[in-house]
């Protein structure tokens, strides 16, 4: 698919397959298209070519709150969210258009505590490793079958950033598909099955994290040479 | 004692004015529409609450029981089909849009209805009132305008604070982009909004058709007083709506009693020193 924004290309002829249960990282530099890869995905573009499937049905035309529906669910970069909305509000938010499924307050409130004990606050004293876990749970909410992880460490400290990625795996019920965008490239690799790396729109390198060399991935996140393209470009 | 009586009239004035603005107040407080349209919309109801006398019969309360619903589909409807395009343009298109909608509703009331100014047939409630005593009575349809203002604000704030509903408007409000992504449906969150603000335009427009006379070209001069009381609230706060339409009906009213013509300047005045004094009105406040 291809997606424009105005006159600018933002990506070009993006081919992207996951399979059900998989964790696939997106790793890029700034502007290389990462986030609006995501975005077209939950529905906020719309591709000016090509189509987005989902089992077999086509959602190309289907606006983001009815992706939710059927279990896509973005976690959009910079956390964002609701400022007049509390704790509980901003999760229960979550489950407005939400399937069935073993994720409900009592769940979360469970896995942080500290969530349950600040409910009726709103969320702005957090800390910004508070609400991404906040955001990460508002998404949760809905029981998603696709979860779009948009930019998690932006922001944070490197150790926040590694205790979010040490929870994550636990967090994800065996059979969720995972698609994270990353400019932390070590902690994304670190948790994926299948990496792609994004340049000026297209995908320049594709493979599993343990076979990419630290080489290959800089020459590609930098496009310092153009080559490896042949994976999924 | 004279005081007394311009003190609790200026009150239950208040009441007419909140129940007026507080529809001007949830648009704006929710998407940012600030609606030029508002006090035609009031006096249209007006005029369809009295074709409603005219053909069915109904006495004048049971009106605002047809008229309401009927406004909350036409806000719906205008919501979703105009305003809601022009949102997606610029806060300023919907100002030029709700400016035109004016034009058209009152050049359509005129062309239909003639410049005749009109009044809802109020019959007892306008001119009853209790008698406390010699110097002090209250009338009872300013009582009932005040209960309803009242019992509108307190559901309306009920509503977006405990609902399922309107917690996804205040999400809407908020972001309507990340509300869209949890799976909030944000342009009929904004209808629903819109339609729960003309309704309650729909009833202002009643109660102002027992109050006084209208005619096609009201709506605008009425327009003024609905700002007034949001701004001397505090924008986008209902308590604060609440509080800034009875400060201005106590204004007029006692401005009144200093000299009968120095009423609504008297309203202004105070308007004035708020935006002056305090712009962010006396209870700047989200819906939270």
């Amino acid at each position: 698919m291809t997606v424009r924004y105005g006159q600018l290309q933002a990506l070009t002829s993006i081919d992207l397959t996951m399979a059900s249960g998989e964790t696939v990282a997106m790793i890029g530099a700034n502007g290389a298209g990462k986030s609006t890869l995501l975005r077209t995905i939950a529905g906020l573009h719309s591709p000016v070519e090509g189509t987005i499937r989902f089992e077999d049905r086509d959602i190309t035309r289907l606006a983001a709150y009815e992706r939710v529906a059927l279990g896509i669910v973005l976690v959009p970069e910079g956390r964002r969210l609701f400022p007049s909305l509390t704790l509980e509000e901003n999760l229960r938010i979550g489950a407005t258009r939400g399937r069935p499924g073993s994720w409900s307050l009592a769940r979360v409130y469970d896995l942080f505590p500290w969530i349950a004990e600040r409910r009726r606050m709103t969320t702005v004293f957090l800390s910004g490793g508070e609400q991404q876990a906040v955001a990460i749970a508002r998404a949760l909410m809905s029981n998603p079958r696709i979860l779009l992880l948009d930019e998690l460490s932006l922001g944070l400290a490197p150790a926040v950033i590694h205790r979010l990625y040490n929870v994550l795996p636990s967090l994800l019920a065996a059979g969720m598909t995972i698609l994270l965008v990353e400019q932390d490239v070590t902690q994304a690799l670190r948790v994926s099955d299948r990496a792609h790396c994004l340049l000026e729109g297209r995908i320049t390198l594709s493979g599993r994290p343990e076979e990419l060399t630290p080489a290959e991935v800089e020459a590609a996140y930098f496009g310092l040479a153009r080559r490896g393209g042949a994976g999924a470009g | 004692m004279v005081w007394v009586n311009a003190l609790v009239q200026g009150i239950l004035l208040g009441g007419l004015y909140a129940l007026f603005a507080c529809g001007l107040s949830l648009l704006f407080g929710v998407m940012r529409v600030v609606n030029l349209a508002h006090g035609d919309f009031a006096v249209l109801a007006a005029y369809v609450a009295l074709a409603i006398i005219a053909g069915l019969q109904l006495p004048v309360l049971w009106t605002a029981l047809v008229v309401a619903p009927l406004f909350a589909l036409v806000g719906y409807l205008v919501q979703r089909f105009i305003v809601q395009r022009s949102l997606a343009v610029s806060p300023l298109t919907t100002l030029l849009v709700t400016f035109g909608l004016s034009i058209v509703i009152q050049n359509a009331l005129l062309q239909l209805l003639s410049a005749n100014s009109q009044s809802l047939p109020s019959g007892v409630l306008a001119s009853g009132s209790l008698e406390v005593n010699g110097q002090l009575s209250i009338g009872y349809l300013s009582v009932i305008v005040f209960v309803v203002a009242v019992v509108v604000i307190v559901a309306l704030q009920m509503f977006l604070s405990h609902t399922a509903l309107g917690r996804q408007v205040r999400a809407a409000s908020d972001d309507q982009e990340v509300a869209n992504t949890v799976g909030v449906n944000v342009r009929h969150v904004f209808g629903i909004a819109a339609a729960i603000a003309f309704a309650t335009v729909a009833l202002a427009g009643v109660a102002f058709g027992m109050y006084s006379s209208f005619d096609p070209a009201a709506g605008p001069q009425r327009l003024i007083f609905a700002f007034e009381a949001v701004v001397i609230g505090g924008l986008g706060s209902l308590w604060g709506t609440l509080v800034g339409g009875i400060v201005l009906g106590l204004a007029q009213v006692l401005g009144a009693q200093v000299d009968a013509g120095f009423g609504v300047l008297a309203g202004h005045l105070v308007f004035l020193a708020v935006l002056a004094l305090r712009p962010g009105g006396l209870i700047p406040a989200r819906f939270s």
